[in-house]
């Protein structure tokens, strides 16, 4: 049913919807809404899940950890600091292969403290083993955490999931979204089976230490599983698509790019103004297309660099900054793309919160097909 | 040793000879038995206790960082509930784990009311990183950062007093015990376990490594503590000390003597005045805890 909800509440009510047993979670803005909806629901028994109010981000994940690996469907929301502070507990979760999903609220991270959005927080665990996945509104937002548990929780993946929405951009907004039903999301989403437990009648040990004779052998595996999983989050796409016909099946989705000069490659919110400003360029006779990525994690080079094949440039619109290196989107792109001699000019953008109108979107490509790039785009003059 | 759950800690681990950790880990699954789920801190007994591919843990174990032990037990009792499951949940870690970095889940865990039980084997350092001070130190310890030398005299502060934090918490139960005896060990486990809501047993368990003494002494060590009045068995319940174990007190220098880490107490001359305030401590511990039989004269 179509609703207008803000995206928080959406995102609580999907998550509501997923059946989670347990739920761990600390607030910090623009994360709040999403656990206040929930903690509602818990006090007006319309979720019956144990709701532990921890003390801090660390024990939110780390108590989701215990609860999974004793054999619950679980789940938590964080962002910016918070994210970071569960930054030690994000590597083991993934190392257990405990398949926890997490909204992260797109935020930035300080110093100079910012409750604004920018990707840098999910993106700073990029190394971590967790699946990521990033919406580009509020409908895509709430499906994603269906299709999140379904690729975590298989048995051939069992890894853990960020599903990223920008903060206040889509956390605060309201937008028409399509509500399923707990008939039609239990017919897409079976009861968690765990493939290990904690359990007294078959004892077994969880997080031993590995001697270098072994250690390696673990961080493989969880690469592997990562890998596989593009197979099973297009899987679950194409199921979802049939069931519900909203079709997330593609890691990257392309627009108007077949036969584009310049391709736009962005991840987020940040696309929904990309096409528009793409569709005014287009109605003036310009040639270009975007690209929006959707699996940041695992990075889906091969269907990135088909889709991109046909192009004259990229221009990357990053909203984050690996210091001293580039944008870690362009970083991906320039690795899918070695040896296309494509180029690939990157744009750190909307860092902090600061607005992005399809006329940047516009200045942008300008700045590309003049082969302008590798820049932080619009700073204040004072600092150049 | 007697009992039917002793093997539940399998042999075959890799503790050091004399290891007190080690008896604890045994006294504590022989009381706790096989519906047990322990969620372990990083530390010597983390270590020596699952070299992947083998593990000494016969009840399901879980290990996740060095601090989150009792967030991860929050964790697993919750799950339990909500499944209706009814294993026992027990956190356990070194006193690095659970009086320094890891007292902030515990505060955690302990204000929200987790039905577990938080055991800390308590060496008085860390051991597992090389013989470190942690906030159980006793005064006067010399250890691998704060060693005695020409200007220091050791440990400058006294162990946290960690069972009255968590009284303060509102725990229901909270105790102390030593490894030198076992029967009062695997009471005190009993006890927490059938308590509802969050309890908390502290171990004192020697280290032969860390505090410098012969393996076979282990026993002797840990019983002199309790002689002497350096450390006390009690028993916590709503806030109030309801037990102590009395003695007839030896003098502290009978339990220091015996162990490197208080070597500089005695050599190269003796140091009456340290010698004294470390008497003083037990002093004030036998006054609190009431737990003179009749002092020893000398």
């Amino acid at each position: 049913m179509m609703e207008i909800m803000e995206g928080s509440h959406a995102v609580a009510h999907a998550v509501k919807l997923s059946r989670p047993q347990v739920i761990a979670a600390y607030p910090i803005t623009p994360q709040t809404h999403i656990v206040e909806a929930l903690a509602d629901m818990v006090a007006d028994c319309h979720l019956d899940a144990e709701y532990i109010t921890v003390e801090s981000e660390f024990s939110a994940l780390s108590a989701c950890l215990g609860a999974s690996a004793a054999g619950s469907r679980v789940y938590s929301a964080t962002t910016s600091q918070g994210l970071a502070l569960m930054f030690e507990v994000c590597y083991n979760v993934a190392g257990m292969r405990l398949p926890i999903v997490m909204t992260i609220v797109n935020r930035s991270l300080g110093a100079p403290l910012s409750i604004w959005n920018d990707q840098q927080d999910s993106i700073s665990l990029r190394d971590s083993g967790w699946l990521q996945y990033y919406a580009q509104d509020n409908q895509e937002a709430t499906d994603l955490h269906y299709i999140a548990y379904k690729v975590a929780e298989d048995h051939d993946i069992l890894l853990p999931a960020f599903v990223c929405l920008d903060g206040f951009i889509l956390s605060h907004t309201y937008e028409p979204v399509d509500m399923l039903t707990q008939e039609q999301v239990d017919s897409f989403l079976p009861a968690f089976t765990p493939y290990q437990r904690l359990d007294a009648d078959d004892p077994v040990s969880f997080g031993m230490y590995a001697t270098p004779e072994y250690y390696m052998e673990f961080r493989y595996e969880v690469d592997q599983a990562m890998k596989r999983s593009l197979k099973a989050f297009s899987a679950a796409g194409k199921e979802f698509a049939e069931l519900f016909g909203r079709d997330y099946s593609a890691p990257v989705e392309s627009y108007r790019l077949d036969d584009a000069d310049t391709a736009l490659v962005a991840m987020g919110s940040i696309c929904g103004t990309a096409k528009d400003a793409v569709d005014e360029m287009r109605k003036k006779g310009r040639k270009v297309g975007l690209l929006n990525v959707r699996t940041f994690r695992p990075f889906p080079d091969a269907d990135l660099a088909k889709a991109l094949s046909g192009v004259s440039r990229v221009a990357v619109l990053d909203k984050n900054i690996s210091l001293g290196a580039k944008g870690a989107v362009a970083l991906e792109v320039k690795d899918a793309l070695y040896g296309s001699g494509i180029p690939v000019l990157d744009y750190i953008i909307a860092l902090g919160g600061r607005d992005v109108r399809k006329k940047d979107i516009a200045a942008v490509v300008d700045l590309a097909e003049k082969n302008q790039g590798d820049l932080f785009y619009g700073l204040r003059k004072e600092v150049l | 040793m007697a009992g039917s759950n002793c093997d539940l800690f399998e042999f075959g681990h890799r503790a050091c000879g004399g290891c007190g950790a080690a008896l604890a880990a045994r006294l504590i699954l022989d009381a706790a038995g096989k519906d047990t789920i322990v969620c372990s801190a990083t530390g010597c007994m983390e270590v020596f206790s699952t070299p992947y591919p083998e593990t000494a843990w016969k009840v399901p174990w879980i290990h996740s960082l060095f601090e989150n032990n009792s967030a991860v037990a929050s964790g697993v009792e919750a799950s339990l509930k909500k499944q209706g499951r009814r294993e026992k949940v027990i956190a356990l870690g070194g006193d690095g784990a659970t009086f320094d970095i890891g007292i902030l889940c515990i505060s955690g865990a302990f204000e929200r009311g987790h039905d577990i039980t938080y055991v800390c084997y308590d060496n008085e350092a860390y051991m597992n990183t090389g013989i470190q001070r942690s906030g159980a130190t006793p005064y006067d310890a010399s250890t691998t950062t704060s060693p005695a030398g020409k200007c220091s005299l050791g440990n400058p502060r006294q162990k946290k007093d960690l069972p009255a934090i968590l009284a303060a918490h509102g725990a229901p139960y909270v105790a102390t015990a030593s490894i030198a005896y076992p029967a009062d060990v695997k009471k005190k486990i009993q006890k927490a376990l059938e308590t509802k809501g969050p309890c908390y047993v502290q171990i004192h368990a020697p280290c032969c490594t860390g505090w410098g003494f012969e393996g076979e002494k282990t026993m002797a060590i840990g019983k002199l503590a309790v002689e002497t009045g350096l450390w006390v068995n009690f028993e916590m319940e709503e806030g109030r000390v309801t037990r102590a174990k009395k003695v007839v007190r030896k003098p502290v220098e009978e339990y220091l003597k015996e162990q490197k880490r208080f070597r500089h107490l005695f050599r190269p001359t003796r140091n009456d005045e340290e010698i004294q305030k470390i008497q003083a401590i037990a002093d004030r511990n036998a006054d609190r805890y009431g737990i003179d039989l009749k002092i020893k004269k000398d």
